[in-house]
């Protein structure tokens, strides 16, 4: 090669192709996908617990992507009872699919878990629940109080891992996160795609 | 002023064929350019600034980068260690350690191997040095900035875009177009005819990382399209950015060390513009089996498959440079490591191809795998190949030699061993820890439990690898500081002596 322009032109236009491909045409496809009926937007504070688990890198170890059960073992697993499809996912900006399972995957882990109480103190000390875990404990999310004010959440916290006096109190943000955990929840029967809906496909008289 | 033999070796002075190819023009073939060393000492100085700036900057990355990555590595073994800050948990770390690898160390050594090597290839001096060092220094504003953002907590959440969006990014946006402006207009105000190899890969590398940096920075994604735009810029950043640049750098110094020229022209060609057109539509492979589109995941497994047309060209382009000369090896350091490196470039891209195929992406995903495969690309590739590039580059800057021989020995022996040991175990480690995450009889336990002592063995690696960068950082240090002492008329690697070019 001897001239600049070709080297130039023929760089950008690769990059260009790939860039329509793999970004403008699925964001123009993926526009019209709508939220099912079942898949409420996330409250203030599922948000603000969004933003911790954000924040504190939860997505390094923790996937929220049921895969087709056709070649893997999501399913078998209880991890769902279906595979995840784009509608579940039109409320989360910026997307947490993840691309590590160091941990369980978490995209029902609300239906798979319902006890707040159970989710605060795995994250204050998983090991005080799951012996084998290697996540870290999130103490810095709680408040560790000689007494506990009116309205405080206080972490029941077994042995090895209690204070030796006072009590552990979740802060907000603990509960936020909680808040968030248990709002994901994708078990509803996945939307018909566009086009075939049941209304569509129907025989009309 | 010493400089390293292999800019003379190849065309040893005196004899009058050298003056005529010196002043011959390249417009048949750039590898039958001869530059001579007092050309080449000119040129280099006009970059010098800016490239021993860069290094600096990037050294001390690696430095940084590697505490974060010790740290983290340590916690999965010690989940409890570090755990009582927010800003020392493992999911602020982690992040912390790839950025400061990707956008400081890596980035940075190759502004200055860029820009090293563009007045060089186009045989004129660096245009706009204050340019291209203050581009430099307002990435490196940026990056710093943008870690110290993502360790308090703030963070745009996506792998390799965590940097914010609002404050860090705008501030490596001009930065790197600032580099960017420099490197065309020396390319623009070149002396040669011919674009070299090296040409193409550092040149299109600058309009392409600027491009996929402010597309995928861009706030404006949604749901699975984030995902989609996330993992088009995350293999990107990879082939378009640190694989070229580093690809350029071995083509412009495996020729050149050895003293021959590259195998083939044409595969050259198919090697480039068989990345640029492939490598560019990969991305989707990190979501096989996710909620995407099938055919966008179809697209990009297709296009992970044809990848293997332009690493084989490489390959064997770059394997045929030096077979039959890997005698050379052996006197200079800067060889080895770059030979490593290429080698690990093919090795890590079969791989990823491998990867990329549902029947072992089934068993992989979501595992250390992914992590053990990375390490082999970015490491084993990308920092072999500035670790060798930084010690071909550096004695001409300075002026000096490497002061031991020994101490560069000991930087390969810990790096290489910790990163093969690193690959190897997690890599394994990761196939253990898939293949029980695939059995829904097991327990989610036995997945962890898998993977545990592989864990524990990367730990141990990565403090071998550490020992090798304090080496490397305490060496290129003593290279500045020994700023009075005689200048060493040897190199570092003089005890075997090979005849590079033999002259029919």
């Amino acid at each position: 090669m001897t001239r600049i322009s070709i080297l130039l032109l023929g760089a950008l236009a690769t990059l260009i192709f790939a860039l329509v491909i793999l970004v403008i045409m699925p964001g123009a496809l993926l526009s019209s996908v709508k939220a099912p009926p079942q898949l409420k937007p996330y409250t203030d504070q599922e948000l603000l617990g969004r933003h911790v688990y954000i924040q504190n890198g939860c997505v390094y170890c923790h996937s929220q992507q049921v895969r087709d059960p056709a070649f893997t073992s999501d399913v078998a697993r209880g991890w769902g009872n279906r595979p995840s499809v784009p509608a579940d996912y039109v409320y989360d900006k910026p997307h947490l699919l993840g691309t590590m399972r160091t941990g369980p995957d978490l995209m029902n882990v609300g239906s798979r878990l319902p006890d707040p109480q159970w989710h605060l103190l795995h994250i204050y000390q998983p090991r005080a629940l799951v012996p084998w875990s290697i996540m870290p404990s999130y103490s810095f999310l709680f408040e560790h109080k000689q007494t506990a004010a009116p309205g405080d959440t206080v972490l029941n916290v077994p042995k090895p891992y209690a204070p030796t006096t006072g009590v552990i109190v979740a802060t907000d943000e603990a509960k936020a996160l909680v808040a968030y955990l248990l709002a994901l929840k994708h078990d509803y029967p996945a939307p018909a795609e566009e086009g075939v809906t049941p209304a569509a496909t129907a025989p009309t008289p | 002023m010493a400089i390293n033999p292999s800019d003379s070796k190849v065309s040893p002075p005196g004899k009058k064929t050298v003056e005529a190819a010196t002043r011959r023009d390249s417009t048949i073939d750039h590898s039958q350019v001869r530059i001579n060393v007092a050309e080449a000492a000119r040129i280099d100085r006009s970059s010098r600034l800016p490239v021993l700036v860069g290094f600096a900057l990037a050294i001390l990355w690696l430095l940084e980068g590697t505490i974060l990555g010790d740290i983290a590595s340590f916690k999965f073994d010690f989940p409890d260690f570090l755990s009582g800050q927010a800003y020392l948990t493992f999911g602020r770390i982690r992040p912390g350690h790839l950025n400061a690898m990707i956008y400081g160390w890596a980035s940075t050594a190759m502004f200055s191997v860029s820009l090293w090597m563009m007045p060089r290839l186009c045989r004129t001096p660096l245009r706009w040095p204050g340019v291209a060092l203050g581009g430099i220094i307002i990435w490196n504003i940026g990056v710093y900035l943008g870690i110290i953002l993502l360790l308090a907590g703030v963070t745009d959440g996506l792998e390799w875009l965590e940097l914010d969006h609002r404050t860090a990014d705008p501030l490596m946006v001009i930065g790197v177009a600032m580099v960017g402006a420099s490197i065309w207009r020396t390319l623009a105000a070149r002396n040669v005819e011919h674009l070299y190899v090296s040409v193409w890969y550092v040149a299109a590398s600058y309009p392409w990382v600027a491009l996929i940096f402010i597309a995928g920075n861009l706030p404006i994604y949604t749901g699975v399209e984030s995902a989609a735009v996330n993992w088009f810029y995350g293999h990107n950043a990879l082939g378009l950015w640190l694989t070229t640049i580093n690809l350029g750098l071995i083509y412009y110094l495996l020729p050149k060390i050895v003293g021959r020229p590259i195998y083939s022209y044409w595969l050259s060609l198919i090697g480039f513009w068989g990345l640029a057109l492939f490598y560019s539509l990969n991305g989707m492979h990190h979501l096989i089996g996710g909620p995407m589109p099938s055919w966008m995941i179809a697209t990009s497994i297709t296009a992970s498959i044809l990848m293997v047309i332009p690493v084989v060209a490489v390959g064997i382009n770059q394997h045929m440079t030096i077979a039959g000369r890997f005698g050379a090896l052996r006197y200079s350091p800067a060889l080895t490591f770059l030979v490593l490196a290429a080698m690990s470039y093919t090795a890590v891209s079969l791989q990823g191809i491998m990867t990329a195929l549902v029947s072992v992406n089934r068993i992989t995903h979501f595992t250390h795998w992914t992590i053990a495969h990375s390490h082999l690309g970015v490491y084993m590739f990308v920092t072999m190949a500035l670790f060798g590039g930084i010690y071909y580059i550096l004695p001409r800057l300075i002026g000096r030699e490497w002061p031991s021989a020994n101490l560069i020995r000991a930087h390969f022996l810990l790096v290489g061993l910790g990163m093969v040991i690193y690959v190897v175990t997690l890599g394994g480690g990761g196939v253990l820890q898939g293949l029980q995450m695939l059995d829904p009889s097991q327990s989610f336990e036995a997945s962890v439990n898998a993977a545990r002592p592989w864990l524990l063995t990367r730990s141990f690696a990565a403090v071998l690898i550490s020992a090798g960068h304090v080496v490397f950082a305490a060496h290129a240090l003593m290279l500045v500081l020994r700023g009075r002492s005689p200048v060493r008329e040897e190199p570092p690697f003089f005890f075997i002596r090979p005849v590079l070019v033999k002259h029919e």
